[in-house]
């Protein structure tokens, strides 16, 4: 990848976003920075959903600037298809894969490689497939082949699959929602491994989660959103899993003070 | 367990493969139960003159419902394109101009089925019951009830075409409808189209986020359908070179059958459009064997369900993708008939 003067890859500035009459985000302020992990964390309805749907142009927030690679983006038309076209990817949970399809449609699922009649074409597909699933993401998986289905996979697969994807497509930025809801522990440590190579190839990635100890280990840097705000920052370096976890703990018990 | 994934895996090794067995045991039975028809040519020629619109429906509706709709609006596209067909050829003397205006009215049909379900939301199963009233009940209306000959039709080339028979014995329309069913096979297994049929019927929301156009694609699937309707009722009309206000009323249940015989799933996702060609013909011979093994003409029905429902347990016993364990009301209620229902909640 070419060096290019910017040091984020993201910013979001000033974000207010209202939902009718109820402010979702408070002057949020985010970024991320180049080939940088940064764990994104909060309870649920903190709003970490809401700003992951800003950046990557689910929903349009009420005011606020957005900058990629330093450059100023109109927010008005910034869409899915433009944050794909940015390099930024998401994957999410749950709706990132076609359990029945087999794994390499999965990976060309909307950028199929084709003759100029729209006739796919098969082999160069399983190729690439083939060539993401062992070198990009060092896919191991006993009995996995690219013509497997996904209904296969287990949960930490899946997410592996659809991350292998986003690096496949050079991007740049890639969003984790929630990827380890729902996995059991083993599973996870796939996950996490998956996280790491995104790390090792240069890219940046935001890692929702509401699980500290799932996010600690892969980021570099943790920002904590509570009721709409972006109430704590941290570098990893300055700060021990245990007093994140302290730290959010205390935002729970306010919380339920205020209420 | 070794033994039964190895029996899996043999019957997956080629799409189809557990309902092509199936037909060639049918076949061997009615040849063995009525050797004096089954194995004499003219039993088939008769069946593949028959079948052909079938066919051509059941390939169409292997695309609707593995995109997760149905549509079962086309027995009378059936009779509205036939009346269209006969109707201008009768005014114009030109059959071309009345088949293309059947392919133009069908397709309409197919578009206007597919925007009533996509743009307001209402399941394909309730749109398309509509309007199989609705087209219905205009063919009837417009043909005063009554039914057109069209004796003269066989004189054209568009007859020979179509439905004339090849080398004296084969008749054309099985080779269109066996093209045709081909032509779909590499839609839906090589072409991206396809391919967004595959993924939107197994999930539509995967298919939103990663860029399908999920309502376009419906209302191209919904057109498709009624194009197919409109090409399988000019070949029905052609060879009775005649129309009737009820023609294609009896196609719905045979060609529903074909299909699910033929293993397509009933959630959408996966479709097997060779699965349908021999369902086509597994339904298309029952009646003819039945009669002709002597067991008697009120068995047919009977052994008609038979058969499906032996084929569909095949089918789901042999399933090499099994989506997770669930229980039957889940699987009813992600099938076709019901999803749509469901979501409009």
């Amino acid at each position: 990848m070419e060096k290019e003067k910017y040091t984020n890859v993201l910013e979001l500035r000033n974000i207010e976003m209202y939902f009718g009459k109820v402010q979702a985000l408070r002057n949020v302020n985010f970024h991320v920075g180049v080939n940088e992990i940064v764990g994104l964390v909060g309870d649920n309805g903190a709003g970490k959903s809401t700003l992951v749907k800003i950046l990557t142009g689910v929903i349009t927030p009420t005011r606020g600037e957005l900058y990629i690679r330093g450059e100023k983006i109109p927010l008005r038309n910034y869409t899915v298809k433009k944050a794909h076209n940015y390099g930024i990817e998401t994957v999410y949970q749950d709706k990132s894969l076609g359990e029945k399809q087999v794994l390499w449609r999965n990976f060309f699922l909307g950028r199929q490689i084709t003759n100029r009649f729209g006739f796919i074409k098969i082999k160069e597909e399983k190729e690439i497939a083939r060539k993401i699933m062992h070198e990009t993401i060092g896919f191991r998986g006993a009995g996995i082949t690219v013509d497997s289905t996904v209904s296969k996979l287990s949960g930490g697969e899946r997410q592996g699959v659809a991350i292998g994807r986003a690096m496949h497509f050079e991007a740049d930025l890639i969003v984790l929602d929630e990827p380890t809801v729902a996995l059991s522990l083993k599973e996870v440590q796939k996950v996490l491994k998956f996280v790491r190579k995104i790390k090792e190839s240069g890219r940046a990635c935001v890692y929702i989660s509401h699980n500290i100890s799932h996010v600690y280990d892969s980021c570099d840097r943790f920002v904590i959103i509570d009721r709409g705000e972006v109430a704590r920052e941290f570098l990893k370096q300055n700060v021990s899993l245990k007093e994140l976890d302290e730290c959010m703990l205390n935002f729970a018990n306010a919380r339920r003070e205020v209420e | 367990m070794e033994q039964v994934k190895k029996i899996q895996k043999f019957f997956n090794s080629v799409e189809s493969l557990p309902i092509i067995l199936v037909f060639v045991i049918i076949l061997i039975a009615f040849m063995r139960t009525a050797p004096g028809v089954f194995t004499r040519p003219r039993i088939y020629m008769s069946i593949l003159s028959t079948t052909p619109p079938l066919l051509v429906l059941g390939a169409g509706l292997t695309l609707v419902i593995t995109s997760g709709e149905i549509d079962l609006s086309f027995p009378s596209v059936i009779a509205f394109c036939g009346m269209v067909f006969a109707n201008l050829y009768k005014m114009t003397g030109s059959p071309l101009l009345g088949f293309l205006a059947a392919l133009a009215v069908g397709a309409f049909i197919g578009y206007v089925n597919g925007m009533i379900t996509t743009k307001l939301n209402i399941p394909s199963i309730m749109t398309t019951v509509g309007t199989n009233f609705f087209w219905g009940g205009l063919t009837v209306l417009l043909a005063g009830g009554l039914s057109l000959n069209i004796p003269e039709v066989r004189e054209y080339f568009l007859h020979t075409l179509f439905t004339g028979r090849i080398g004296g014995i084969l008749p054309a329309q099985a080779v269109w409808a066996v093209a045709v069913t081909v032509f779909i096979w590499f839609l839906l297994n090589r072409h991206v189209f396809g391919e967004h049929i595959l993924f939107i019927g197994d999930n539509e929301n995967v298919s939103r986020v990663m860029g399908v156009n999920v309502k376009g694609t419906k209302v191209a699937v919904f057109t498709l359908m009624g194009l197919l309707g409109g090409f399988a009722s000019v070949l029905l009309t052609l060879e009775m070179a005649n129309f009737w206000t009820t023609q294609g009323s009896g196609f719905l249940l045979p060609v529903v059958a074909a299909v699910f015989i033929g293993g397509t799933s009933i959630s959408g996702g996966e479709g097997r459009v060779i699965g349908t060609l021999f369902g086509t013909f597994i339904v298309g011979s029952l009646e003819a064997g039945v009669v002709a093994s002597g067991i008697g003409g009120y068995w047919t029905r009977l052994t008609t369900g038979l058969i499906m429902l032996g084929s569909i347990a095949l089918n789901v016993a042999l399933d090499k993708t099994r989506v997770g364990s669930g229980s039957f009301a889940d699987k009813l209620r992600s099938s076709v008939f019901v999803k749509g229902i469901q979501k409009s909640e």
